[in-house]
């Protein structure tokens, strides 16, 4: 049953999350509110920083580890595949009609709303993240208790330094090992 | 046959030596496809990019079936579809069984939380690349807001932004057309 439901959870995924990587964590954030017991002790930032720092792209990674997660190895088989499934099927007929139809208006007209909203949806992931990690417990016993100081500076540093020229190029796993590392230091203290 | 085992292995080339999204294995695409291989020009390969990002599902796959349709057709599309995925879900299961062991160690939950930290000022940023490219009139904005909403506030299925998106692209072509 666990895998029928990957199966539907990830071939959604892969039919709706339109603009790349990070377009298929909204997804997995939903799934991890339906089904908490898939992902245990999981959180969004941590399926993140895994797919970010192993070879692959961000999507098939993050539907790997949270298939493993859910399902063990077979239940990691059935997640990507079923989340590529989509694309095999769309990308193919799309090629095949593109080479008739190039430049049409419809797609253009298409296209220029779903982006902007897609960083809409992408945005609002980012911020589940950015929350879990800035403030501890809930916010019942106000807003300025909840905010884990320490956690803001090490953001706020991070985010300056991806900000210079020449370091942003870097790639993002120096900064998840960066924060690593930090994260190590100040849980000392 | 022949084609459809070295687009498997160039794919599985490309698929174990990208990191993170997308935008990281263009320059290995025409390092591969286009000066290696031969496959089709820099021009078709932009374009072939430049459609993924906009069709549903991962940029890498959606390279990967395009390159891989075009070159060979169906069995060409799976054959490129499987090498870009066999390398990724080889180190995430290797990745997943080793790390889950030491999960609950106190190290690593502090590693783990710094890690985290780092995320959320990777994804900052790259949530700021993204509205500089693609918010760019009023309307924009307004999809922008309504996508964050709807997800972040309304707790909705991510699915009903690009329903809502595709509804006013039509709108707007009825008007334009």
């Amino acid at each position: 049953m666990t895998y029928l439901l990957l199966f539907l959870e990830f071939f959604q995924t892969g039919l709706f999350a339109v603009g790349g990587g990070y377009a298929t964590l909204p997804f997995i954030q939903k799934m991890m509110e339906r089904y908490p017991d898939w992902f245990g002790t999981l959180r969004l930032a941590d399926i993140t920083a895994i797919s970010e720092a192993t070879p692959g792209p961000v999507g098939v990674n993050a539907a790997t580890f949270a298939g493993y997660s859910a399902g063990g190895v077979l239940g990691a088989l059935v997640a990507s595949f079923a989340l590529v499934l989509p694309s095999f099927v769309i990308v193919s007929l799309v090629a095949r009609i593109l080479e008739k139809s190039r430049q049409s208006l419809l797609i253009t007209e298409l296209f220029s709303a779903l982006r902007p909203a897609v960083t809409g949806l992408i945005a609002a992931a980012a911020w589940t993240v950015i929350y879990a990690s800035l403030f501890t417990g809930s916010l019942a016993g106000g807003f300025w208790q909840a905010i884990d100081w320490k956690n803001v500076v090490l953001y706020a540093v991070l985010l300056g330094l991806l900000f210079v020229p020449k370091v942003k190029k870097l790639h993002p796993v120096f900064f998840f090992l960066a924060g690593g590392i930090a994260g190590i230091v100040m849980g000392l203290f | 046959m022949k084609t459809f085992w070295a687009l498997y292995v160039s794919f599985l080339k490309i698929g174990a030596l990208m990191f993170g999204s997308g935008y990281t294995m263009l320059p290995l695409l025409t390092r591969e496809i286009v000066e290696h291989r031969a496959w089709i020009t820099q021009e078709e390969l932009l374009d072939a990019f430049a459609l993924s990002q906009c069709v549903p599902g991962v940029i890498a796959v959606n390279t990967a079936a395009f390159i891989g349709q075009k070159r060979g057709g169906w069995g060409g599309a799976a054959a490129a579809i499987l090498g870009v995925m066999t390398a990724p879900i080889i180190a995430i299961l290797l990745v997943a069984t080793v790390l889950m062991q030491f999960w609950n160690n106190p190290i690593m939950i502090s590693a783990f939380n710094g890690v985290r930290i780092a995320v959320a000022a990777v994804i900052t940023s790259a949530v700021i690349s993204l509205i500089r490219s693609n918010v760019k009139d009023w309307l924009g904005i307004a999809l922008c807001f309504a996508g964050f909403v709807m997800i972040a506030v309304a707790h909705l299925s991510p699915i009903f932004v690009v329903l809502m998106a595709v509804a006013v692209g039509l709108v707007m072509w009825g008007i334009r057309k």
